[in-house]
């Protein structure tokens, strides 16, 4: 493997509450390649505060920090806010859950996306269509032309996302960050965005971050898990040995998923108290 | 007897048609479940059983008798039903005890306090749950809080609406249990709305698959955990959710 | 001291009047954190007891007349001066508390239950319920509330009780409006539905589940209103349409107080800042609570 796209060591996240200041991540380290990183965990368990930490999205008064943090080289710590607008879109990427609240409602499709790349490349406005438009034809949306005219309230969820990815992957960024990127579709529609972005992150080369509770999902559509459990990494094992996992948190998990051809009368309840866990 | 029998059920939502000719039998004591994605009619038929979609032609029968179209007092103590987002199903100032309470209210009756308490140990809530509001309480307990207030008034059938959907997967699987256990021991009849193969194939018998307001297929449990199902639709759904 | 917080702020409270004495305490404790609540509760708990005990309180008859002493100044005989009948200004601002008091209490009393019970049917209910009920409330919300209090004042006779009545009648709509928009947020929402699939009526819903989750932005906005209420009042006194003389109504004594303004300041001017200092209170202590109450702010209590 080539350097590391991404290196975290030590990450701390913390709020403070009524009962003093309460920490959400607990000391994460991973280095990250041109791969895909999964990271799965229930919620509460710091795993998408770990995926905003990185693009410094966690607003005052929660706190970011690291021993090192640094991106392609960049150390992302120290970084003016600024600084971090340039690297926010066109170098790491983000994909959230819901494609209803991240899409600009007043606003089509079209010129959305086209806004992403107006800010990072010089472009002519003729260019910047065709760009739109073949990027509208990489999420396989039938008629780019058309759905570049609507707008957000006119296109169903499983569209939304796919459009939303299509904003995040014009700038072609190094890193992309997927925080629940289905979990709001159909399965149908969401093995469909899924292969989508798949195949983009394979074609380009990119690095992904796949953030789910879905731990059938995330072995499906990754080379390499971490599995989250109280701001800790409990586990960090390759997708495919996802069944021999080790940690009883993530085999507690594994086992209490009730399967297609379930016989069990009942499902195994993960027993906290034998890891210490919350 | 049949639980729960819809004849040629057609609902609308004012001008929009949502449902096209449902007809269903469910055997009391079963555990059925709708099935399809969004869109596709499911929880507008489970509306409609409970009487919370009043516009709809056809015949809705439960337990031999047919109900009308909105809600009367008497239909509800046969049929209470679980909301899928426990965040947004409890009333967010009123104690547990309260929620629980107001049923046995409405309905006169007597010795509450002793219901309350027998109910919340039956669906597994420690005693010093009783007094506390819902934001004091985490996702799963507050699931449990629902089931408790449904199977309050002693109901028969009980219409479950994505049950599970909004829990983590550890607690999914105690819900799951929890759910499982009170049918056995209340001999309840289920009604499942869900979209997740595998939560049906834990919890139910039978199965409908619904598409864009039509049923396409009746199918029972073990074709579904062979996958063995006659209509391609159905298969393309087995198939989404993981099967081989 | 510390068992008696402890037990207020129980995890698992044992009964009903524990876990209410719990958030009770949790919303005084929150609302004592803002300075300019404690300031503001404190000025409205002094008009309060001033209220209560002014014949204690009050170093002369708020009527009592003595032309030999018209007109003087401040001083440590009369704290505030006299005025043109020789009143002690002190003792009729003192006296002058129990009216803005009443005429507070009984608008929040008559005003904010009908605008509560009137937005939260109309809310409820939807449909052509709402349409009539509504098409009233714009009716008395487009026509400034000055004027129609004049009008219905006019109509009534001038005097306290109708110069109430007028300020009642004035200030619902408002309150008609908020509850309907707070009502429609949740009617559609799942524990609605699961009380009406209990067999709940449209009554007991609307008044055992509805209007407790209206009341506290309604609590918020009265208060908040307290002070416009207090100058709509004082406004009406001072034209002469609201408490009539002698009554030591504040917006009375400045309407009196005007024709020596130049000359004799503190006749007009302590009532004055009387005014500003209840409204200021009633400003204050609203903000605090909609800090603490605002259902935006997420149910923490």
């Amino acid at each position: 493997m080539s350097a590391p796209l991404l290196e975290l060591e030590n990450l701390r996240v913390s709020f403070p509450t009524a009962h003093g200041r309460v920490e959400v991540v607990k000391g994460i380290s991973f280095t990250l390649g041109r791969e895909r990183l999964g990271i799965v965990g229930e919620s509460g368990s710091g795993k998408s505060m770990t995926g905003r930490s990185i693009l410094k999205l966690i607003r005052s008064p929660g706190k970011v920090t690291a021993d090192r943090m640094t991106f392609d080289g960049v150390d992302l710590l120290g970084q003016s806010e600024r600084q971090m607008r340039a690297i926010r879109g066109a170098r790491i990427s983000m994909v959230m859950q819901d494609p209803k609240f991240s899409l600009n409602p007043v606003m089509t499709v079209g010129d959305q996306i086209a806004e992403a790349l107006r800010f990072h490349a010089r472009l002519s406005k003729g260019e910047r269509k065709a760009r739109v438009l073949s990027m509208l034809e990489a999420v396989r949306i039938d008629d780019p032309e058309r759905v570049s005219r609507l707008y957000p309230h006119e296109v169903s969820g499983g569209m939304g996302q796919r459009i939303m990815i299509a904003m995040m992957l014009i700038p072609e960024p190094d890193l992309l960050i997927a925080d629940e990127p289905t979990s709001a579709l159909d399965v149908s529609v969401q093995s469909q965005v899924l292969d989508i972005i798949d195949d983009l992150i394979r074609t380009k080369g990119m690095g992904l971050i796949f953030i789910s509770h879905d731990l059938n999902l995330v072995s499906r559509y990754c080379d390499r898990i971490l599995v989250m459990n109280s701001g800790r990494v409990v586990e960090e094992c390759a997708a495919s040995e996802l069944a021999d996992a080790s940690h009883p948190y993530t085999r507690g998990l594994l086992a209490a998923m009730p399967r297609l051809d379930e016989t069990r009368e009942e499902l195994p309840v993960l027993d906290r108290a034998s890891w210490g866990g919350t | 007897m049949s639980a729960i029998r819809l004849e040629n059920l057609d609902i609308s939502y004012g001008e929009t048609r949502i449902t096209h000719g449902i007809s269903l039998d469910i055997a009391e004591g079963e555990s059925f479940a709708l099935v399809g994605e969004s869109g596709s009619g499911k929880s507008t038929v489970l509306r409609a059983i409970a009487g919370l979609a009043p516009e709809w032609t056809g015949r809705i029968e439960l337990l031999g008798r047919p109900r009308g179209h909105g809600i009367d007092k008497a239909k509800v103590r046969d049929c209470q039903m679980v909301f899928q987002d426990p965040y947004g199903s409890i009333h967010p100032r009123k104690t547990i005890d309260a929620t629980l309470s107001e049923p046995l209210a409405i309905h006169g009756f007597g010795n509450r306090d002793e219901r309350v308490e027998e109910m919340l140990k039956a669906v597994g809530l420690d005693r010093r749950f009783r007094f506390r509001f819902p934001h004091q309480l985490s996702g799963g307990q507050r699931q449990r809080v629902a089931i408790a207030r449904a199977l309050m008034l002693e109901p028969r059938i009980l219409l479950l609406d994505e049950p599970t959907s909004a829990l983590d997967v550890s607690v999914q699987a105690e819900i799951l249990n929890l759910l499982k256990r009170l049918r056995r021991e209340q001999n309840l009849t289920f009604l499942l709305v869900t979209h997740n193969l595998p939560v049906v194939s834990f919890l139910c018998e039978r199965l409908a698959v619904m598409r864009q307001g039509r049923i396409v297929e009746v199918a029972n449990v073990d074709q579904l955990k062979k996958g063995a199902f006659a209509e391609p639709y159905s298969r393309e759904l087995f198939t989404a959710s993981g099967g081989v | 001291m510390a068992s008696a917080r402890n037990w207020l702020l129980a995890d698992s409270p044992s009964s009903r009047l524990q876990a209410n004495l719990g958030r009770t305490y949790r919303i005084s404790a929150a609302l004592l954190r803002n300075p300019l609540t404690v300031i503001g509760a404190i000025i409205i708990l002094v008009l309060v007891v001033t209220a209560l005990f002014a014949p204690w309180i009050a170093p002369y008859s708020a009527t009592g007349q003595n032309l030999s002493n018209r007109l003087l100044p401040p001083g440590a005989e009369h704290w505030m001066g006299t005025d043109e009948l020789g009143r002690d200004i002190f003792s009729r601002v003192i006296y002058g508390s129990q009216i803005t008091l009443t005429i507070v209490l009984l608008v929040a009393v008559i005003a904010a239950p009908l605008g509560l019970l009137i937005g939260a049917v109309s809310g409820y209910f939807g449909g052509w319920v709402d349409r009539l009920l509504m098409g009233v409330t714009d009716i008395f919300l487009s026509l400034p509330k000055l004027i129609l209090a004049l009008a219905f004042v006019a109509a009534l006779g001038p005097g306290i009780n109708n110069a109430i009545i007028a300020i009642a009648i004035t200030t619902w709509p408002a309150y008609a409006r908020i509850a309907r928009a707070e009502t429609l947020t949740f009617r559609n929402s799942e524990f609605i539905s699961a009380l009406q699939l209990q067999g709940a009526s449209a009554a007991r819903v609307i008044v055992r589940h509805i209007l407790p989750l209206c009341t506290s932005s309604m609590i918020i906005r009265v208060t908040l209103d307290m002070a416009g209420i207090i100058l709509t009042a004082a406004g009406l006194g001072f034209l002469g349409l609201g408490a009539q003389p002698p009554l030591p109504e504040w917006g009375a004594m400045i309407s009196r107080g005007r024709a020596f303004i130049l000359d004799q300041w503190w006749v007009a001017t302590m009532p004055g800042i009387a005014i500003i200092v209840v409204s200021l209170g009633f400003c204050f202590l609203g903000d605090g609570l909609r800090d603490v109450l605002d259902p935006k702010q997420g149910d923490k209590y």
